[in-house]
């Protein structure tokens, strides 16, 4: 299913649209707030945080604001860093940029998932550090570009092409 | 405007991530809307990102997506604009509907029960109110006709009758006096029954000269005795009944006199 008809589903308020939604998403989403937590059970409680959020304001979206996966993907992050700034987080908010979503192949447990883990980490072993970095602050953590500029230590004015690249160089290993 | 230079900024990068400022958003939107080529490469990096996510996210238990549902079911499935949700899968919802039917035949059935019986309430209550006004009227009369028969057979009531004058011959009628009660009846069951539009009117007469005065209307058409009590009068000396006009007459239409008998 496209996000188009997804959205379809989601306008004529068919029953079965939230699982369609949760289906194409739950996982990029926990990705993201995992990526920024580091810890399942408070990422599960945000993600359902999320998709309650999701559900409960999906009449205020529309195209005009960006793509679906967009908005989504910031109330994801902006929960999780909500989390993270909340009184009595287990990780430092300093810890914030410490850790990149290469780390989470790590973390993971379960026998099916390590199989494809194998495959990813050969997958993500491809991608320059550089753009992993980049990848990670960007798409992950929600930096702005100047925020990026300073914590890489790279010209501002070079952060939006060399995420192009880095982005181009993905595209062409997952042949999208 | 180069669309190949515009793609290559990395501006539909920063698009998808949510980098950009509404302004920005809203161009963006606008120039791929216009260039298909543009959008194409907003799906190819939204695809690119939404695989590398989904591919390094932690094992997600099924658990979550029920938890999450049933967050949505209780907290919201009542607020408006919120979508209604489904579960998953299941008898479940069809036991529901089925529930659901049986009881909305089973309420029908109440409220047409419920219904019939308040219907007969009603017509009992009916019924009763007609017996109690009908009681009510028997007693009414019975009291009149109780009164009437004891001013008949008190020994103190002077019986006046009167016999059938020209107009009606064979009418005959009865005045009883009671002077111990100052009370006069008449009893008229020997006279035809009024015509319509007419009534028959109750005079005492004083002889010499002849003075008449209306004692009595005979309208009552509840009454089926045929005894009436009318005015008091002293000293008449006879009495006369004569048919009047319905609502009276101020003097008697002596063409019409019934009976006649003096004192």
């Amino acid at each position: 299913m496209t996000q188009e008809e997804l959205l379809e589903q989601i306008y004529k308020k068919d029953g079965k649209a939230f699982t369609a939604l949760y289906d194409m998403y739950s996982k990029s989403l926990y990705g993201v707030i995992f990526n920024l937590l580091k810890d399942k059970e408070e990422s599960e409680d945000v993600l359902q945080e999320v998709f309650v959020k999701i559900w409960k304001n999906i009449d205020s979206y529309n195209d005009s604001k960006g793509r679906f996966f967009t908005w989504i993907l910031n109330i994801a992050r902006n929960s999780a860093i909500d989390k993270l700034r909340s009184k009595g987080h287990k990780n430092s908010s300093k810890n914030l940029s410490s850790d990149n979503f290469v780390h989470i192949l790590d973390h993971n447990t379960s026998v099916v998932n390590k199989i494809d883990a194998i495959g990813i980490k050969e997958f993500i072993s491809k991608l320059k550090p550089k753009c992993i970095r980049l990848i990670d602050l960007l798409f992950f953590k929600g930096y702005t570009q100047q925020e990026a500029s300073e914590e890489l230590e790279i010209p501002l004015g070079t952060v939006k092409t060399q995420n192009r690249n880095c982005i181009n160089d993905l595209r062409s290993y997952l042949q999208v | 405007m180069d669309i190949e230079e515009y793609i290559a900024s990395g501006t539909l990068e920063l698009y998808v991530f949510g980098l950009l400022t509404e302004d920005e958003n809203r161009e963006v939107k606008k120039i791929a809307d216009e260039h298909q080529t543009v959008q194409a490469e907003i799906l190819s990096i939204e695809k690119a990102v939404i695989n590398l996510s989904h591919v390094v996210s932690p094992h997600l238990s099924s658990a979550n997506y029920e938890k999450i549902r049933q967050q949505l079911i209780v907290k919201h499935s009542g607020e408006s604009g919120v979508i209604q949700m489904q579960p998953k899968r299941g008898m479940a919802p069809y036991l529901g509907w089925a529930a659901a039917v049986v009881l909305m035949f089973g309420l029908a059935l109440q409220y047409y029960k419920y219904n019939e019986a308040n219907e007969q309430v009603r017509s009992v209550t009916a019924e009763r109110s007609k017996f109690e006004q009908l009681t009510a009227s028997l007693q009414q009369k019975n009291a009149k006709n109780e009164t009437a028969l004891n001013v008949l057979r008190d020994k103190a009531s002077n019986v006046v009758p009167l016999a059938g004058q020209a107009v009606a011959p064979q009418a005959y009628a009865t005045v009883y006096v009671n002077k111990d009660k100052n009370e006069i009846y008449v009893d008229i069951s020997g006279l035809p029954k009024a015509p319509e539009g007419k009534v028959y009117q109750v005079w005492a007469l004083k002889l010499d000269p002849l003075t008449p005065t209306s004692i009595g209307i005979l309208s009552d058409a509840t009454n089926t005795s045929g005894v009436f009590k009318v005015d008091n009068n002293n000293g008449a000396q006879a009495f006369g009944i004569t048919l009047e006009p319905a609502g009276g007459s101020k003097s008697p239409t002596l063409d019409q006199l019934y009976t006649l008998g003096k004192v």
